[in-house]
């Protein structure tokens, strides 16, 4: 074990920390948008648009992850009009590239857990609203929302996770985060367990606060739990 | 354009075949071996040595939170190395190089088995105490209450998490194309690269793998029915 090189590789693997959060924060981000789309569309009523969500998230969660990095970082370029359009300034940056993947694939798994706490919130409460005379909207927006909001959260922790696991595979498409910079340092000096152990913690604290901050956001929505006591 | 993914000596749909299969072989030899580290993890978990417990969870912890490209790095650059350092305390000086098939099944098996690790746990959990209690009246031994009574009913119950591990396992596969070995992404990869058709080429790899998955979803849904089949529906 080389401890002075894996001392050295400390502040040159934490330089990659910026890059990996921010790939995890604006997926996210965007993920959310997405799957809130998705979840509304999927529990429209309309089956043109049912059928369709459900095919996309049938095609993103069948899928590997890797397969839809290359097919948008290499697949989209090979067409004269995608190029010759304004969306090549970003589709040409390998950065916009991951963000795109890793929107549309954690879009479909966040839709999904959110159909599902949608779907799970008590019939009562909402004939209880309805019998406030609450609007349609207005009805979704102050009880169906913030319920299944929170009855996501544990799932959606897992989902976080997974993102930032899953934001890794952006070094494949020459992006230097945590990850790609790991891979070039072990291919200059061989020291691959002394690396993986730097790296690997670095993984395990952003997963460890990742995950901390999500039960803290549960501990926050559910005041009435302990109220008691 | 489609004659390239024919099977004729200009196209690659043979090569993508292969890969295909290639990429079922190490999804299984995969699943198998995290099926082996599940269950070893699972009865150290569920064991009452305290040594046990703690390498077990170091086990789940670090392999379930660091991403699978880093753990795949790690066994193909240093594979090697552990395998000739076991090597070496039983006295074989020689070089040892593992091929890519024996690295992606042992990185991927191992991301597997720890996953797999808490599925059975919880599925042995899930077995009644009562069960135990009642076959140890009967007066069998452990090994036979194991058998009967904990393997059958533990199988039943873990089947829905291990249908979800499955999928993560062959989904992983495409991640030690990384390491050349000629599963589908590594195939289209290369033919992408030789064709300048990496749009046709991906969307192939794509619906290779929904495919495999919606196979293996159907497989999976006939074997948990086969396992309740004994079970009324409440």
């Amino acid at each position: 074990m080389n401890w002075e090189l894996m001392w050295d590789s400390v502040p040159t693997l934490l330089g990659g920390v910026p890059v990996t959060l921010e790939l995890v924060g604006l997926a996210l981000l965007f993920g959310a948008a997405v799957a809130f789309a998705a979840a509304l569309l999927r529990l429209s009523g309309n089956p043109v648009a049912e059928r369709l969500m459900a095919a996309y998230v049938f095609v993103f969660r069948g899928t590997p992850l890797l397969v839809q990095i290359f097919l948008i970082y290499y697949g989209l370029g090979q067409f004269e009009a995608v190029r010759g359009s304004f969306l090549w300034t970003f589709l040409r940056e390998p950065f916009w590239c991951a963000i795109l993947a890793l929107t549309l694939n954690t879009g479909a798994y966040t839709s999904e857990i959110l159909r599902g706490a949608i779907l799970s919130v008590p019939q009562g409460q909402i004939e209880a609203a309805r019998a406030c005379g609450m609007s349609r909207t207005l009805l979704f927006r102050r009880i169906v929302l913030p319920i299944a909001i929170r009855q996501m959260l544990p799932a959606y922790g897992n989902e976080v996770i997974l993102m930032v696991k899953a934001s890794s595979l952006a070094s494949t498409i020459t992006l230097l985060e945590i990850t790609g910079i790991a891979r070039k340092i072990i291919a200059q000096t061989f020291a691959v367990f002394e690396i993986f152990i730097v790296a690997g913690s670095i993984y395990l604290l952003l997963n460890f606060l990742a995950s901390r901050l999500i039960r803290y956001a549960e501990w926050r929505m559910t005041p009435y739990l302990r109220a008691r006591g | 354009m489609f004659e390239l993914l024919s099977f004729g000596p200009n196209g690659w749909g043979g090569q993508l075949l292969g890969g295909a299969a290639m990429t079922v072989a190490v999804s299984l030899s995969s699943f198998a071996l995290g099926l082996v580290f599940g269950s070893l993890g699972a009865s150290a978990k569920l064991s009452r040595n305290v040594a046990l417990n703690a390498l077990a969870e170091v086990y789940t912890t670090i392999v379930r939170g660091v991403p699978e490209l880093l753990v795949i790095y790690l066994l193909f650059f240093g594979g090697g190395g552990i395998v000739m350092a076991i090597g070496r305390v039983f006295g074989y000086e020689g070089y040892i190089e593992l091929n890519a098939f024996t690295v992606g099944v042992v990185a991927v098996g191992l991301i597997s088995g720890a996953y797999s690790t808490e599925v059975i746990r919880g599925a042995v959990q899930a077995v009644p105490h009562g069960q135990i209690e009642a076959a140890r009246a009967c007066g069998m031994n452990r090994w036979l209450i194991l058998r009967r009574i904990l393997v059958p009913q533990t199988m039943r119950y873990a089947l829905p998490g291990l249908g979800n591990v499955w999928q993560l396992t062959l989904k992983d596969t495409a991640l030690i194309s990384v390491t050349a070995l000629a599963e589908i992404m590594r195939v289209a990869h290369v033919a992408a690269g030789s064709t300048r058709q990496p749009f046709l080429f991906y969307t192939t790899a794509a619906a290779l793998y929904l495919v495999l998955t919606t196979v293996s979803t159907a497989a999976f849904e006939r074997a948990e029915r086969r396992a309740n089949r004994g079970v009324r529906r409440a």
